[in-house]
């Protein structure tokens, strides 16, 4: 019967949780938004008549045109194809990099949190001076340490924003792990990783799954930084940022080269960052600006 | 208070050495031969291993380390670039100011602009102005800003040619890259200025100010603001260093010779030398500027300098 009860509500919490996101409208803008440009770049490759590395020389340049919608770049490679197959890179590096960083972060602080003493002070040191050189800068030295891979430069984006996860979930616990549940989950001798994961956790998870959110559209401009200034994912390779930096030589004469990825990923980032403000609204009320 | 600022200048102390005991690592792990990478594909053996022992690679990693860290810490030096032979500080101290000139101009920037229409925001809380600000403020927190960077180039300086597109010849080129590099902190700050706004707005002393007939204006200047402004100041020394930190980017996109141009063109020749001494610059800035922030935010909330008032008289 309890079990029931439970179930019913933790149902209707999730249900609340969508109805609360989406009744602004400008996260249901986001959300429609990057929808549609999710959508695209999963399959829109499959529709496209062109290759991605597919040259066509009388093309070269193009501005947009019936045949290319958004014309053609400096080697004729149709620019619709390659911008939604770079959007799968460019999408999964911001969302891999963020969650990798956040589950990187949450370990970490929780066990900082949890253990307190000698284990936090360790811990809060070592994240001293992890975060002494800023995030950006980690991950161009990370990136050039380590290659040009795809994991490698997921590493990469993830090595800056740890630091602030581990600080924010360690702060969190600071609050909770003094309380009553914390004791009796304790005084039954349970373990400290069940008490971590399973009932601390659930308590302090929610800034993470706002900030994380809101991490993702940040992560997506770094790995296009990345690529601009030619780390990360590599030519011929068409990740947005990487585009944008083929583009840039032909600036003066050709500027729809990098108005088009350019677009993209500020659209991109838009709905994101729409969205993790919706999701920081429905999930906590007291943050709403 | 003074205690406090001498425990905090030797926790840098001690960063700054963590930092360098990590770059330096990195770079010695990084893939690829330095000696034949530097010299090209035609050098002979025998040349790639005198060209190793004359940059002390053919000893182990503790010994290098060591002669690394002595150099840098105990007599600053920071070694010449291998690519060019020349000194790495005195390029170092050239470019120094050029970079400063961007980071900071667009600090203040920032926080000056930034807050000024978070407060404009939060004061027409709800209304068409509100929405106008935020939605911008949107727009360019969203954008990455070396694609700001080029439509500034691609509109001031190619279509109405007012500004040049690159270089330092004179003091005009400056004037891109100091608003591309602010663009994106001004709405950050000013989405920031507007909640912190919200906040104190449905606060009781508001309430109490507004009740006693105070005037609006006073009620924002004296009341309202100095509380909004706490999260703002801050987030300025943290603000400074990734502006500074980001500066590889937008020095690449407006060709400017300053220090993170310097540090990119490191990484890509190998010169490690360079990357070193870039890293440890960047380093010391930004826990310099955090440091100058902190005591700033301890001496202007009079909340937290009772704290250590306080914490004296228990002593």
């Amino acid at each position: 019967m309890a079990a029931k009860t439970q179930k019913v509500q933790k149902t209707n919490l999730l249900l609340e949780f969508f109805y609360r996101m989406t009744k602004s409208f400008s996260s249901k803008l986001g959300l429609i938004l990057l929808l549609l440009i999710v959508l695209l770049c999963l399959v829109g490759p499959f529709f496209s008549p062109y290759e991605i590395n597919g040259v066509d020389l009388l093309n070269m340049y193009s501005g947009p045109s019936k045949a290319h919608l958004l014309g053609c770049d400096a080697m004729g490679r149709d620019m619709l194809t390659r911008l939604m197959y770079g959007g799968r890179y460019s999408l999964a590096l911001g969302v891999c990099a963020s969650l990798f960083g956040a589950l990187v972060g949450v370990v970490i602080g929780s066990v900082g949190g949890y253990f307190g003493g000698i284990t936090e002070t360790i811990i809060m040191r070592l994240m001293d001076v992890w975060s002494a050189l800023p995030g950006i800068l980690l991950c161009i030295l990370v990136s050039s340490a380590m290659g040009s891979g795809f994991f490698a430069t997921v590493i990469a984006l993830t090595v800056g924003g740890v630091p602030g996860t581990v600080r924010m979930i360690r702060g969190q616990i600071l609050s909770e792990r003094t309380k009553e549940y914390i004791e009796a989950a304790q005084s039954i001798n349970c373990s400290s990783f069940m008490i971590m994961f399973k009932h601390l956790l659930p308590n302090v998870i929610q800034p993470i799954i706002v900030t994380t959110t809101m991490g993702i559209g940040s992560t997506m401009i770094m790995a296009a930084s990345l690529s601009y200034i030619g780390l990360g994912i590599q030519p011929p390779n068409p990740e947005w940022g990487a585009m944008l930096s083929d583009g840039r030589s032909y600036i003066r004469v050709y500027p729809h080269m990098i108005l088009v990825p350019g677009i993209i990923i500020a659209l991109t980032v838009f709905a994101i960052n729409l969205l993790g403000d919706g999701v920081r609204d429905a999930l906590d009320p007291k943050l709403r600006d | 208070m003074f205690r406090y600022v001498i425990k905090r200048l030797l926790m840098m102390l001690l960063i700054l050495w963590c930092a360098g005991l990590v770059i330096f690592t990195l770079t010695y792990f990084t893939p690829g031969d330095v000696a034949s990478l530097l010299l090209g594909k035609e050098a002979t053996v025998d040349v790639i291993a005198q060209k190793r022992a004359y940059l002390g690679l053919d000893q182990s990693y503790l010994v290098q380390l060591g002669h690394y860290m002595v150099n840098t810490f105990i007599k600053f030096d920071f070694g010449e670039s291998w690519v060019f032979s020349s000194p790495v500080i005195t390029e170092l101290i050239i470019r120094l100011p050029r970079t400063l000139i961007i980071g900071l101009t667009a600090m203040v920037l920032n926080v000056v602009i930034g807050t000024l229409l978070g407060i404009f925001a939060g004061t027409h809380e709800g209304k068409w102005q509100d929405s106008l600000v935020m939605i911008i403020a949107m727009v360019f927190v969203s954008a990455p800003d070396f694609f700001v960077a080029l439509l500034l180039i691609l509109l001031f300086a190619l279509k109405l040619q007012w500004v040049p597109a690159f270089g330092i010849d004179s003091w005009t080129c400056y004037i891109l890259p100091i608003i591309a590099c602010s663009l994106g902190g001004i709405a950050i700050n000013a989405r920031q200025a507007r909640s912190s706004m919200l906040e104190v707005i449905r606060a009781d002393f508001v309430t109490t100010a507004r009740s006693k007939g105070q005037r609006e204006k006073v009620i924002v200047r004296k009341h309202m603001l100095p509380n909004a402004m706490m999260p703002i100041i801050t987030g300025v020394g943290g603000g400074l260093a990734t502006v500074i930190a980001g500066s590889p980017v937008i020095e690449s996109v407006f060709s400017i010779p300053g220090i993170g141009a310097y540090l990119l063109a490191g990484v890509n020749q190998h010169d490690y030398p360079v990357v070193r001494a870039c890293v440890i610059f960047f380093a010391l800035f930004a826990s310099l500027a955090v440091l100058i922030m902190d005591l700033c935010y301890a001496f202007l909330d009079p909340r937290i300098k009772a704290q250590y008032s306080k914490g004296k008289k228990v002593k």
